[in-house]
């Protein structure tokens, strides 16, 4: 099994036929994926590359393609309002990669698809693959490859390392899930850790954090509660100085919290197995999965 | 994006918040002509505060108060061209550029009010307390109780009944409760017009009268936000940040500036953040933090090696790239591209995983220029620490 993406998720591509949006549709096609619908308002009754119908809007989208989630390639500032549409359109899962929304908008965005029961991943992440399966977003599909392991992560290449790791462990993927490395995201470590104790095929699941914010604090207590699976956790930005923004817009230790160390300490103290350094993220789970 | 005491006081005061007359001054002379109006119109003291980024200025002698417009210009050229240090800069300090000279306040009751982001609620969050003129996060180690908050409800906002519970939970009551209720919900109205990411009234001060102050503000500003705000974007001072950290973001390269000797170049920020690990396990100290991008092109790769090498004290290079969809072949294609455009004179240790992976390798090594490979990113941290010279930093 896997969560939140299978190989029967019907998926529409908001943003279709933009730059990024038109490439990396091609690359999730090609690894399988079905995506039935695009959507660009203005360019609706097209096709996409010949063979995706592009509508106007995404409720059109749905009403005749049936689509269940969708993958938002829109530039920042329209980013929200798209996001907005696909909650609208009562789609269960929006995947949204795009980088650069403000942060007041995303509130605003995420209350509004949490009163519509709509799930939000992102943003600014790199989606959702469930290996062999499903690939909705940038991620190089070819890493992955279908297996045990839960992969949960606020990063885009260091959980493609993570991932190759997993790989060369021989140990695979069940799902693996880019939360965003925004200060204000849809879906959090601890939706994601409650996804996976759900999923009979998970085994273990991998958790990379980075600096900011407090949710790996709140995924630890999570885990304390006895949680079902062995978690495998790496903190990026051990040796970052606070109050400088490493990168993603939600990693700066503010006010002194948010450090590495912090974060280290409580998932220790809730029983994860928490690596030091990023080379070990593979070794320690097939470890871990072995004993 | 941080903005200056004076800008903020600015934007506040634009906002219907209550901040002491002012004016910034950029030389004794100015400093003592601001103080002479203000005396005009009867002030009998005045603040001289030091205008940079950097926060604990009181406690780097960047704010003193003055009794006559003499002393204010003799404090102001005392600040003025020299460096500040505060705590939060560093030994090396500011240069103090311009100082803000504001008429002195009398003092009653001093409290904290601030807004920035829950980012576990998911909302906005109102942080109030008793306790002001200090740091907050003192108050936070030392005494939690001391801290309340109220969420802004997405879609709702601040309410007034919040601002008021606030208010009383401070301990205040009548005509003072009221007021600062009434600038809770201005500070509340003022983050969401600014789409700010931060704004902090600290001290609010309670006159002898019962008047409230703004006697101290910072605000920041959502960089994602600006493009909605070309006033507030022009309120940027460049000269306050790094200069490699400006030149970087002119290339749309992420980079921050750290101590150490290994230079990194990576691509993503999160595995950015792992390489600098890996080299600190590896006994070294990273020189930088810098990211790429996803893609690592050539003209990426070439503005990330000269900004790299313009930190005098980087004694190795570590390029650490995962090559997902944009392959390793190519990765490496660029850096010896890359590599004719700019002179590099530390050793180079390439690192490149991913996708075509082993071919992007094998170019490296058919190379004439000196590179290191290596294949894991323990080993490539090993490699970039010895030739920099070991663990010294």
């Amino acid at each position: 099994m896997s969560i939140l993406v299978d190989a029967d998720t019907r998926v529409l591509v908001q943003g279709i036929t933009g730059t990024e949006g038109s490439f990396h549709s091609r690359q999730c096609i090609e690894y399988g994926t079905r995506i039935v619908a695009g959507v660009t308002p203005g360019k609706g009754g097209t096709r996409f590359d010949d063979t995706v119908p592009v509508y106007d809007t995404v409720l059109d989208a749905t009403r005749e393609t049936e689509a269940e989630i969708s993958l938002v390639f829109v530039p920042p500032r329209f980013a929200p309002d798209a996001v907005m549409e696909a909650a609208d359109a009562g789609l269960r899962l929006v995947i949204c990669i795009t980088e650069g929304i403000p942060t007041l908008d995303m509130v605003a965005v995420v209350g509004y698809c949490n009163g519509r029961g709509t799930r939000l991943i992102g943003p600014n992440c790199p989606g959702v693959i469930s290996p062999g399966k499903c690939k909705v977003g940038i991620m190089p599909g070819f890493v992955h490859q279908p297996g045990r392991v839960g992969v949960i992560s606020r990063s885009g290449t260091l959980t493609y390392e993570a991932v190759d790791q997993l790989t060369r462990a021989g140990l695979g993927q069940t799902t693996c899930i880019g939360i965003g490395g925004d200060p204000v995201i849809g879906t959090t470590f601890r939706d994601c850790l409650e996804l996976f104790a759900e999923d009979e095929q998970t085994e273990a699941v991998v958790l990379i954090g980075e600096i900011g914010g407090s949710g790996e604090e709140e995924a630890a207590e999570y885990i304390a509660d006895d949680y079902a699976l062995p978690v495998v956790c790496f903190i990026a930005g051990q040796t970052a100085p606070p109050g400088k923004r490493m990168g993603h817009a939600g990693a700066i230790i503010a006010g002194g919290k948010g450090t590495a160390a912090e974060k280290m300490k409580a998932l220790q103290d809730a029983g994860a197995h928490v690596v030091a350094s990023p080379s070990d993220i593979g070794a320690k789970a097939l470890e871990v999965l072995s004993s | 994006m941080k903005l200056h005491e004076y800008q903020s006081k600015e934007l506040l005061r634009q906002r219907g918040l209550n901040v002491l007359a002012s004016a910034v001054a950029t030389s004794a002379d100015e400093a003592r002509e601001v103080a002479e109006k203000l005396a005009a119109e009867g002030a009998t003291r005045f603040a001289v505060k030091a205008q940079v980024h950097a926060g604990g200025r009181g406690k780097g002698g960047g704010i003193k108060l003055a009794d006559t417009p003499q002393q204010a210009s003799e404090f102001a050229g005392a600040m003025l061209g020299n460096a500040l240090i505060t705590p939060q800069t560093g030994p090396q300090g500011v240069l103090v550029r311009q100082v803000l000279i504001e008429a002195g306040a009398d003092i009653a009751n001093e409290l904290y009010l601030g807004l920035t982001i829950d980012r576990s609620a998911r909302c906005p969050v109102v942080i109030a307390s008793a306790e002001g003129g200090v740091e907050i996060e003192e108050v936070a180690a030392r005494n939690p109780e001391a801290i309340l908050k109220e969420p802004c409800v997405p879609g709702w906002g601040l309410r007034p009944f919040q601002a008021a519970r606030l208010a009383y939970r401070l301990g205040l009551d009548g005509r003072v409760a009221r007021r600062v209720a009434a600038t809770i919900m201005k500070l509340a109205r003022a983050y969401d017009e600014l789409d700010a990411a931060l704004v902090e009234i600290n001290p609010l001060v309670i006159g002898p009268d019962g008047e409230v102050i703004v006697l101290d503000a910072k605000i920041v500003l959502d960089e994602n936000a600006l493009y909605r705000h070309a006033d507030l974007a022009e309120l940027r001072d460049s000269s306050e940040e790094d200069p490699l950290e400006l030149e970087a973001s002119e290339h749309s390269l992420s980079y921050v500036a750290l101590d150490g000797t290994v230079g990194c170049m990576v691509n993503g920020a999160g595995l950015a953040m792992g390489t600098m690990d890996e080299i600190s396990n590896a006994g070294g100290f990273p020189a930088n933090f810098l990211d790429v991008g996803g893609g690592a092109s050539v003209e990426r790769v070439a503005n990330a090696f000269r900004i790299l090498m313009k930190g005098e004290q980087v004694k190795a290079v570590l390029i650490n790239i995962f090559g997902g969809i944009v392959r390793g072949d190519r990765v490496a294609q660029g850096v010896i591209e890359a590599l004719d455009t700019v002179e590099v004179k530390v050793p180079v240790v390439v690192r490149l995983q991913g996708t075509n992976a082993e071919e992007g390798r094998e170019i490296l090594r058919n190379s004439e220029l000196e590179f290191m490979v290596a294949e894991t990113l323990q080993e490539a941290a090993r490699k970039a620490v010895d030739a920099a010279g070991g663990g010294s930093g």
